[in-house]
């Protein structure tokens, strides 16, 4: 099966060069069968890397662990959900999830394309398969994931139960989504600059692509930013972590992008702009491909060895290199077909958005290649800390929110007095009663989070009178009740719309972040049974230690051998408000100089921890036992030498029993973070904006299925 | 000014507001770095009441617990140097003896080194490696 996997890999790599050669040829000829044959080469790679998917998935769901990763991943014990998504979390099958998302992805684009760009199609379709070739050249010489060991290993390391998390599962698919599909635009861009055929046309094809890709991005990062809060200990969301960063990049150009065409399209301005963003993307999705595993930066994620690292930094280089020639050799051809009327304006809004993206762009750039820019320059190497991140961020993120309520009101061409009276008077009116709102509910610290509530305000008062002014204007025309004239509102302009309800998401995602980071109270402390400790308006008292032997209700399916955790009683001004439960799982090990007992609960602990979650704020918590004192060490020990590896377990449970009856101090962090659920609304709210706005119009779908029809008649009748 | 220099005009300006706003900002990030250095390095170059971020892979039988504080030992990735410090804060579940771990230290007065509160990083334990054949066979 391993050597059916890995030839389907060969084959891969050989229509890869197929793909290119005919690609190549037909655009530079102009004959259309070759560049068919490209295209086709692109649905042929797809299938092949589907059937290797296939192979290696098998694999997995079948515990076959003569297969390298399945060995090092997975195990007998891991549920079936987590067995089957084990392929993608390690370097040898990311690499194939990687390849294999963007063989599908660019055979839908080259599909929908397939009658118009001729020329440019041609090129992408020859850069597509370049790419192709690139990651399954690193699978079929550097890091196989068909690679055997005979004999077989009788079970497999197992899941790292910190990944026993199911968004952890789609994380990566999600993320491999957005970064493949960047990857399209990309494609499409140097193809357009290639073939001289820089007008709107290729934007309009590549839209929606490279909204999918900024969706399924953006997606990834909240999974990510979703399991770092409720699964490791520590309680926070963002951390400006390198892997963070990298896949945060791309999505802010790419953010850029989907506004910037806009201004294309209306206006034929900021072509250098786009196609520079479009690449851009691109390339710095790569870059977060290659960070995550090249093992060159220092940080919790910094996977991988050094082999992957020269390949990637040499296509990196290309990229940059081909990108810069493309765009400076074609800037003639990039002339805008308008001028900057006013710098009020909704194209200098635009423009100003840009600019604000790709400032934060660089600022995080920098800040997360630092390690090796200083040691490039100054042989020593050194990094920056979050609150260098926050100093840049905060307020470029303030001026970005402030941007997303002005843009869809402001004017066209020159914003004049009357028409800024009549589109911002509501939007600032809402800001201001949003300021004294605070005041009289006394929140009056930390200014730079009242300002962002402000302009979040101001945002939902711009985007409602957005919706409000085009309902009223639908019930004066076709007369229907207002819910139908808001539904049909949006079904007519989805595009429109759905990107307003992004931006509402957007304002009360950014609300959340506020809130949560500037007012949050937290505290460590070590508590004994029956002390409590106040934070916030609220005091917490630990009640009673817990302890389990592996849990029965191991909802996770974490496989813990011992669970040591504590009751908590969380109360306000007297009132009971919740009970929490925070564990730690102590897991096996595979270290036999732990000792029988020992190697049972020596592995990797992991913190489940308790939170009480709702609309207005989150009480969470985390406990870290102390198993370590001499007391317990001693039943380890004793039971080190005194049981047999099947009785061993027995010392766990006395262990537990003793932890019950003397328990030690533990220690525990708690967190009182307001508004944190806002964070996940607005990102499930930004989310159904984005599938309103990439949602074909009935009309259109209509229109294209009878074109299409009329279309065959024509071709049937020209036959004839 | 013709519309043409008016164009060119404000390119330079643009330019030259981008190029001052990033010297700001590579400027600073230079001042507010900490410099990563490995145990043995660290040695040789701390000097007390300047923060450094050391990385290093725990000693094995270093790690003591006392109350709030966890005591312990990195070496160099290589081996090598040794150092002991204390550090307070958030431990990460991923924290164990043989790990790599990145914390920020201070060196005292007295020679020692403390942990920065919450500065502790340990790194995922290497799923991303491609190891050569042999290695996966001692599981």
């Amino acid at each position: 099966m391993a050597g059916f996997g890995f030839a389907c890999l060969v084959l891969a790599l050989v229509v890869c060069a197929y793909g290119i050669g005919v690609s190549l040829y037909g655009a530079r000829s102009g004959r259309v069968e070759f560049s068919e044959s490209g295209r086709r080469s692109v649905y042929a790679l797809a299938l092949v890397l589907t059937v290797a998917m296939v192979v290696l998935e098998l694999a997995f769901v079948g515990n076959d662990f003569a297969f390298n990763t399945v060995a090092d991943t997975s195990s007998r014990t891991t549920p079936l959900f987590y067995r089957a998504a084990a392929v993608w979390s390690s370097q040898e099958g990311s690499l194939l999830l990687w390849a294999w998302l963007m063989s599908l992805w660019s055979s839908l684009a080259l599909f929908l394309t397939r009658r118009r760009l001729r020329d440019v199609a041609a090129y992408a379709t020859a850069i597509l398969l370049g790419f192709g070739a690139f990651f399954v050249g690193l699978m079929v010489f550097y890091a196989n994931p068909f690679a055997t060991t005979h004999p077989a290993p009788a079970e497999g390391v197992g899941l790292d139960p910190l990944l026993r998390f199911p968004a952890m599962m789609i994380h990566p698919p999600m993320l491999y989504s957005g970064y493949t599909l960047c990857i399209v635009p990309l494609a499409f861009g140097m193809g357009a600059l290639l073939a001289r055929r820089v007008d709107a046309d290729w934007i309009k094809v590549i839209r929606r692509f490279a909204f999918a890709a900024w969706l399924f991005l953006g997606a990834g990062i909240m999974l990510g930013a979703l399991w770092s809060y409720s699964e490791l200990g520590w309680g926070g969301y963002w951390g400006w972590d390198a892997v963070e960063n990298a896949a945060l990049l791309p999505w802010l150009t790419g953010t850029a992008f989907l506004h910037s065409l806009m201004i294309q399209e209306k206006r034929g301005m900021l072509k250098v702009w786009n196609v520079s963003l479009a690449l851009a993307t691109g390339t710095l999705a790569v870059m977060g491909t290659f960070l995550v595993r090249s093992g060159i930066l220092d940080s919790i994620h910094a996977f991988g060895g050094h082999t992957l690292g020269v390949p990637f930094v040499i296509l990196i280089a290309l990229l940059i290199a081909g990108s810069i020639y493309l765009v400076a050799s074609r800037r003639s051809m990039l002339r805008s077909e308008h001028r900057l009327d006013s710098w009020l304006s909704r194209e200098a809004a635009f423009l100003a958005n840009n600019l604000v993206l790709v400032a934060l762009a660089f600022v995080i750039l920098w800040g997360t290649y630092f390690p090796l820019i200083s040691e490039a320059i100054g042989g020593q190497e050194a990094s920056v800390g979050p609150p260098w991140f926050d100093r840049y961020t905060v307020p470029l993120a303030l001026i970005l929110v402030l941007l997303s309520g002005v843009g869809p009101v402001i004017a066209w061409r020159r914003a004049t007095l009357a028409n800024a009276r009549r589109n911002f008077m509501i939007p600032i009116g809402c800001a201001l009663a949003t300021l004294i709102g605070l005041e009289a509910g006394g929140v009056t610290a930390h200014p730079l989070a009242i300002v962002m509530f402000c302009l979040a305000g101001f945002v939902v008062g711009s985007v409602g009178q957005e919706f409000y002014r085009g309902t009223r204007a639908r019930i004066a025309i076709a007369h229907e009740p207002p819910p139908l004239a808001l539904l049909a509102l949006v079904r007519r302009n989805r595009r429109r719309y759905g990107g307003y309800i992004v931006h509402i998401g957007i304002a009360v995602m950014f609300v959340g972040v506020a809130a949560s980071s500037s007012f949050q109270h937290a505290s460590e402390l070590g508590l004994n049974p029956g002390q409590s400790t106040r934070i916030g308006s609220y005091e917490i008292r630990y009640v009673r230690p817990t302890a389990s032997i592996t849990p029965a209700e191991d909802r996770a399916h974490t496989g813990s051998t011992l669970s040591l955790g504590a009751v908590l009683d969380v109360t306000q001004n007297g009132h009971h408000v919740a009970t929490l439960d925070p564990s730690e799982g102590f897991y096996a090990s595979e270290e036999a100089s732990q000792g029988t007992v020992g190697s049972l609960i020596g592995g990797q602990p992991v913190s489940h921890i308790a939170m009480n979650l709702n609309l207005a704020r989150n009480v969470w918590t985390a406990v870290q036992p102390d198993i370590e004192t001499p007391d317990l060490k001693r039943i380890i020990t004793d039971g080190n030498n005194t049981l047999p590896p099947q009785d061993a377990i027995i010392a766990v449970a006395y262990l537990a029993r003793a932890y019950l009856k003397h328990p030690p101090q533990a220690q525990f962090n708690f967190l009182v973070s307001p508004l944190v659920l806002w964070l996940w609304i607005g990102a499930i709210v930004i989310i159904g904006g984005s599938i309103t706005a990439l949602w074909p119009a009935p009309s259109r779908i209509r229109q294209r299925v009878l074109a299409g029809a009329r279309a065959r008649t024509r071709r049937g009748l020209a036959r004839a | 000014m013709d519309p043409a220099r008016r164009r060119v005009a404000r390119l330079v300006v643009a330019l030259a507001v981008a190029v001052v706003l990033a010297s700001a900002l590579i400027y600073t990030s230079f001042s507010a770095a900490s410099p990563a250095l490995s145990p043995s390095q660290l040695v040789r170059e701390a000097v007390p009441g300047r923060a450094y971020q050391l990385t290093g892979t725990v000693v094995k039988g270093s790690v003591h617990r006392q109350g709030a504080t966890l005591d312990f030992a990195m070496e160099d990735r290589v081996g090598g140097t040794v150092i002991a410090l204390a550090y307070t804060g958030i431990v990460p579940d991923p924290f164990r003896e043989g790990r790599e771990v990145i914390v920020t230290v201070e060196k005292q007065p007295n020679g020692g080194y403390v942990g920065e509160r919450n500065s502790l990083i340990t790194k995922c334990p290497s799923k991303y490696k491609t190891a050569p054949p042999s290695e996966n066979q001692n599981s």
